[in-house]
């Protein structure tokens, strides 16, 4: 608790925790913040500037852009997120069982793990995409069965790391419970990772999604949805650049704030950086590099 | 009270799949009274610290067997009539998110209904006094303590398990030789004040002819020769006698 408090004095993680709350809260009551319908198609406004009915503007068939952004939340946002939730919850029960309790069982699952490594993941989605057909939630179910084993994986790794520890040897010493060291000794040392990973692999995702809706395989064509709304934006690129910007830029700081977020979380959480000030907070966000750099290796 | 019978422990050797096995203790029986001090030295990888680790009930053995007490050691033995244990790394002994004074509640909480925080509040005190350290430490967290705050730590944090016995697997070989002795002198008073025994593995036979009152010798997993330290002069098998000369001259 006197953790979470230090959290709430950077001032840089509540910004971001407000742009992350807002942008969700945005997504889930998308109907009553909404000013205009998404889909609503008005041939006389295309490309339309701001205008006080269309705060941000008319796109190429006169759909109000703001509209379309928020609604473009729930498949970019909420969507990827509940994705990501589902294989960071997978992949961590996995993670921690075979991190922990080692031997047999372990090699059995980072076998299955590094099966599904083994896959291509882009082959493997449109595989999916072929055999269930196109759509959103078809591409999720894709990533939720392309990401697990990574997200096990690393979460073993960081596991093994401290099950050897010798506070957990104490532990075991006392007879208490294997649940227990976990909960106590070992989740808490994990959640930064667990975070730093799922905030980079989350950006990478909502710029997948982008990238197959662009393909036309994600979100169909009436919907909203940011990578849509970039890629339709793309077409009129030099003639009217500003309708990239709204996409582009809701994009950019919502993932810079997720970033920003898990650093602060992750400093917050550690004593070690907590003390002694905000200067080893570099730290945090190099790592955070480091671990994006590599998941696309 | 802990009884040691003809224990074996190996090890798999290569890749998982490999069947080639690295025996690693060998029929090793002794046994150990309670209140008195054993010393085990051996050199470098001989299975002390393995030893350590089935006395503890961290490993189960392969065959032979460990009683506590006439109890299978490794069971649900929480509470007293048990090991308690001081490691070697103190950067990694206490969990770097714990403070002092969580770390030893840990081992307060353990096998005892749930006494009041003001009662623990207050034993978590005289602890940190008994090991000589002050009361305002327990706010704070390893690494803002020194290697040998640490050690203190670790060892109120075994004594707090009010277990009979202490296992100190290398406790003092990464401290400078200075805080070494002190340590020392401490584990040496807690053991008149509190009648603790110690089961005391190091490679320094020095520090164990200083606190122990048997010296077990070990190598290549197995028992070379257990004397007591007053005897250590003389000890029979040819593998002590060369180890002894070393340290003399
Ligand atoms: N978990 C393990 N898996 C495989 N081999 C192990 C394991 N633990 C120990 N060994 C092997 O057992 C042997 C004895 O190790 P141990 O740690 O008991 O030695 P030690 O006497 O404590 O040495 P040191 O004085 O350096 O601490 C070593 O050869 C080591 O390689
Ligand atoms: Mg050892």
């Amino acid at each position: 608790m006197k953790r979470i408090g230090s959290l709430l004095q950077d001032r840089l993680a509540l910004l971001s925790l407000f742009i992350i709350t807002s942008t969700l809260l945005a997504g889930i009551f998308a109907p009553w913040i909404a000013p205009n319908d998404p889909e609503e198609v008005h041939m006389e406004l295309r490309f339309a500037s701001a205008s006080w009915e269309y705060l941000l503007g008319n796109d190429h068939l006169g759909r109000c852009v703001l509209s379309r952004l928020i609604y473009g939340i729930r498949p970019s946002v909420l969507g990827v997120l509940a994705v990501l939730a589902i294989s960071v919850g997978i992949g961590t029960a996995i993670g921690f069982i075979a991190g922990y309790f080692k031997g047999k069982l372990d090699a059995l699952l980072m076998r299955i793990c590094d099966i599904m490594l083994s896959f291509p993941g882009y082959v493997m989605t449109l595989g999916i995409i072929g055999i269930l057909g196109v759509g959103l939630q078809h591409i999720l179910l894709a990533f939720v069965l392309m990401k697990w084993s990574w997200f096990a994986r690393i979460i073993r790794t960081s596991v093994m790391q401290y099950a050897d520890a010798e506070y957990v040897k104490f532990s075991k010493t006392l007879g208490i419970g294997s649940l227990r060291i976990i909960w106590k000794h070992i989740v808490p040392v994990t959640v930064p990772v667990i975070a730093v990973t799922s905030s980079s692999a989350f950006s990478s995702m909502v710029l997948q999604l982008s990238g197959y809706s662009f393909l036309g395989l994600g979100v169909q064509a009436p919907h909203a949805e940011w990578g849509m709304m970039l890629n339709e934006a793309r077409e009129v690129m030099f003639s009217r650049p500003e309708l990239l910007l709204a996409p582009g830029i809701t994009t950019i700081l919502f993932v810079s704030a997720v970033h920003f977020f898990t650093d602060a979380l992750q400093v917050a959480l550690d004593p070690k950086l907590g003390s002694s000030g905000r200067k080893k907070q570099r730290k945090g966000r190099f790592q955070t590099a480091n671990l994006q750099g590599s998941e696309v290796a | 009270m802990l009884i040691v019978d003809r224990v074996d422990k190996s090890y798999r050797k290569g890749g998982f799949f490999s069947r080639e096995r690295q025996q690693v203790l060998k029929n090793i029986s002794f046994h150990y009274e309670q209140g008195e001090c054993l010393g085990i030295i051996g050199e470098s990888g001989c299975g002390k610290s393995t030893l350590g680790r089935l006395l503890l009930g961290i490993e189960k053995p392969e065959s032979g067997s460990i009683l506590l007490k006439g109890k299978k050691a490794g069971g649900n033995r929480a509470g007293s009539g048990s090991i308690s244990a001081v490691f070697q790394d103190y950067t990694s002994s206490i969990n770097p998110y714990f403070t002092v004074e969580q770390a030893i509640m840990e081992s307060l909480g353990i096998g005892r209904d749930r006494s009041s925080r003001r009662d623990n509040h207050a034993k978590v005190d005289r602890l940190l006094k008994h090991v000589g350290l002050d009361p305002h430490c327990r706010t704070k967290y390893p690494h803002e303590l020194s290697g040998g705050q640490i050690q203190r730590v670790c060892i109120a944090r075994a004594v707090a398990t009010e277990a009979p016995c202490i296992l100190l697997d290398e406790a003092i070989s990464s401290l400078d030789s200075s805080v070494q002795m002190q340590v020392l002198e401490l584990l040496k008073r807690l053991k008149e004040i509190d009648k603790l025994g110690y089961i005391f593995i190091t490679h320094d036979i020095q520090a164990a002819a200083f606190i122990c009152d048997r010296i077990m010798i070990m190598r290549n997993g197995q028992i070379e020769e257990i004397v007591s330290t007053t005897q250590l002069m003389d000890v029979q098998s040819p593998y002590a006698k060369k180890m002894l000369q070393m340290v003399i001259s």
